[in-house]
């Protein structure tokens, strides 16, 4: 550990390396825990297949490649065709649950996580697949070392940017927007003002699955995907919404940024094994962080 | 006289009847074996490999008569179950086949966990199992008697690695002491039996380990690993994780413009590296079980380019036949070999025949030691040179010569 430690100050170009891989990586991240913040801050469902929303995207990028287009066309087929798996899943399934409490929820969509990666799996089989964007990568010389740069996880990082800035304006400036940011705050007191908020609550779901569905195109470019590899990326959009807390987009993008660049630190200094541990690690810190905080405030009923 | 005219006729109609349903297998017993096995889940596709491999030696054997024991015949039969790529429902199947169906004989599972559970049952019932799909190491120490396996086990996986660098430095003039080893292993039950065999031949070698990360199951990301390598240049770089690890590092390799000379990699086959990877694949070194270019024989299928034939002439859906389709053919052998020296069905007795099997086949050699491994075959190392694969190590079986250093991309 302290040779990693050293190597870190005698090259400093490897802490550049670090960082932008994890910032890069974070971006993704952000996407897929954006979703996760709003279905979760909306309709209060903590939705678990949002791992398996993020390999069904990828899985639209991986059989576009295959066909012999270039994968990023993908993008805008796998958001529409997610929006539309997203709705029809609210409409046939999640509008049942979501008055329910909480277990019921947890358990429709842990279910339906299952589902997925079952059909996924007879679908496409078991076999770990990739996308090929065919970009090269670049080196630089920077502070004594070079680092590369694949060009993939940089326009990768751009388009996450682009799509982050798409769903804030949306949010804010558009009718619907409005009414979803409504709904988060009173569900009854929407519906009083006369929003529709079985309408939000489906379009707030598709729109999740639809912003996985990005995540996923990118994700099946830059590292692998298989049926049963949703699981990471729910753990992660967790951990993510945890730390920042639903209904605050700059929280959950600067949590997910944190968190690649951690998960990047934490394998180098401790060592691959060790860099989840990093991560979940640090989370547990901002919960006893929190904890202490409110303290103050709760009042025992009694 | 005429009484016993008419029994001959009733015979001989019925001979001729069960003739014209199946010529060859006439008037033979059908000896089950049985196997729980995946044919849906993660491990479907390598379940089904495996399957394939089963049923086309069994087809081969009964084709040359099926077993012969004293005066009798029998044909081979498999009954199969699914197992759905869990350990739990493989073991719940086996005893179904022995306790309701009467299986006296097995075939292994799929994969090394599935075979894991699989050991204790036929260990309670005291009937051998010949697996052809189980690498752990972990399944061979544990005292088992009625287990015996085919493959070589995981930590001669990349071992031929270790040694190949070390005869390269030598050659090269360098001290073994100055080779320096980086590593990556998934830090799962295989790829840590990997590691450990990785690590007793780089002790008898007496190379350096400079780097030596586990890799969470759950991850697809190596690069910070690599971002290590890149920094303290090692001269060989080993790496295993199933088909999610070779692919990541294939990937992450390219794109990191990683410049080790000498890099090995598990389950290249199986992730495809070399349609996926074209650029990267070059020069990077897999271990097999078993390739169609080996100069193997055996009385069976004749050589393993024969075998190969055989396979993709049964199987036209096959371009590559894979290794675990042959191993599993080899298990079938190795059944047969045991029926036909203990002369006997009494399970206890066929045991002691496999234990006893010294065979040549178009699989390689087949010996099992005390524990049940197969200790007479070895495992080859290929390299990717233009696109394919080719035979590098060991010096006995290699076809080519290896590239070394790899020509970075």
């Amino acid at each position: 550990m302290l040779d990693n430690l050293n190597l870190l100050v005698i090259a400093p170009f490897l802490n550049v390396q670090l960082l932008l891989d994890g910032l890069f990586i974070g971006a993704i991240f952000a996407l897929a825990a954006y979703g996760l913040a709003l279905v979760w801050g909306v309709m209060n469902v903590k939705n678990l297949c949002q791992g398996e929303f993020v390999i069904m995207g990828g899985y639209f990028a991986w059989y576009i490649g295959d066909m012999g287009i270039h994968p990023m066309f993908a993008m805008p087929v796998a958001i529409v065709g997610m929006f539309a798996f997203g709705w029809a899943t609210y409409k046939i399934m999640i509008a049942r649950v979501v008055e329910k409490d909480m277990f019921t929820s947890l358990l429709a969509t842990f279910g339906l996580a299952i589902v997925i990666q079952q059909g996924l799996n007879l679908a496409f089989g078991p076999e770990v697949q990739v996308a090929d964007s065919g970009f090269p990568t670049r080196s630089f010389d920077l502070l004594g070392g070079s680092i590369t740069v694949a060009e993939i996880k940089f326009y990768s990082f751009l388009i996450c940017c682009f799509l982050a800035t798409a769903v804030v304006a949306f949010m804010k400036l558009s009718r619907m927007g409005q009414a979803i940011r409504a709904t988060a705050q009173d569900v009854r007191a929407a519906k009083v003002m006369g929003i529709d908020t079985e309408q939000v609550f489906a379009f707030t779901y598709a729109l999740n699955a639809a912003i996985c569905a990005a995540a996923g195109v990118l994700i099946s470019m830059i590292w692998v995907i298989q049926p049963f590899y949703g699981i990471t990326h729910s753990i992660r959009s967790f951990v993510i919404v945890t730390a920042a807390g639903f209904g605050n987009l700059a929280g959950v993008i600067m949590a997910a940024l944190g968190l690649g660049v951690a998960e990047q630190y934490g394998g180098f200094v401790f060592g691959a094994e060790m860099q989840q541990v990093t991560v979940v690690g640090m989370l547990l810190l901002v919960l006893i962080w929190r904890q202490v905080q409110m303290s103050r405030y709760r009042q025992a009923v009694q | 006289m005429r009484h016993l005219n008419v029994w001959t006729l009733a015979a001989a109609t019925t001979v001729a009847m069960i003739g014209t349903s199946s010529a060859a297998y006439a008037a033979c017993d059908e000896i089950i074996l049985g196997s729980a096995i995946s044919f849906t889940g993660k491990y479907s596709t390598n379940g089904i490999h495996a399957k394939n491999g089963y049923d086309l030696a069994v087809k081969k054997i009964n084709d040359m008569g099926g077993v012969k024991i004293g005066d009798n015949c029998y044909n081979f039969k498999i009954k199969y179950y699914d197992d759905e790529s869990t350990p739990a429902r493989t073991a719940q199947l086996l005893e179904r086949l022995i306790k309701q169906d009467g299986v006296k004989y097995f075939l292994g599972p799929y994969s090394s966990a599935t075979t894991k559970a699989a050991a204790p049952v036929m260990e309670k019932y005291k009937i051998p199992m010949v697996e052809a799909e189980g690498a752990s190491r972990s399944l061979f120490n544990k005292g088992y008697k009625y287990l015996f396996a085919v493959l070589s086990t995981s930590e001669q996986y990349l071992a031929s690695s270790v040694a190949l660098a070390a005869e390269i430095a030598k050659k090269e003039g360098k001290k073994p002491g100055d080779v320096k080893v980086a590593m990556a292993f998934e830090n799962d039950p295989f790829s840590q039996d990997v590691r450990a065999g990785v690590l007793d031949d780089i002790k008898k070698h007496g190379l350096r380990v400079i780097i030596d990360d586990k890799i969470p199951r759950d991850l697809s990301d190596i690069s910070q690993t690599l971002t290590k390598v890149r920094a303290v240049k090692p001269d060989l770089l080993v790496v295993s994780g199933h088909s999610k690890g070779a692919a990541t590092a294939f990937r992450q390799i390219g794109e990191m413009k990683i410049g080790t000379p000498m890099i090995a990699i598990t389950h290249c086959e199986a992730a495809k590296v070399i349609s996926k990877f074209p650029k990267v694949a070059n020069g990077i070194l897999c271990p097999t079980q078993w390739a169609e270019t080996l100069s193997y024989k055996g009385p069976y299928f004749g050589t393993a380019a024969e075998y190969d034939k055989a396979f993709k002439a049964a199987y036209t859906e096959y371009k590559n036949v894979p290794y675990q389709s042959a191993q599993a053919s080899a298990a079938v052998l190795v059944w047969h070999d045991a029926f036909k020296r203990a002369q006997s069905l009494d399970p206890d007795k066929v045991r002691d025949a496999i234990a006893a099997t010294d065979m040549k086949t178009f699989y390689g050699n087949i010996r099992f030691s005390k524990a049940g491994n197969n200790i007479a075959k070895p495992m080859v190392l290929r390299q990717i040179q233009n696109g394919k694969y080719n035979v590098v190590a060991p010096s006995e079986w290699a076809s080519h010569k290896v590239e070394y250093p790899r020509k970075a991309q």
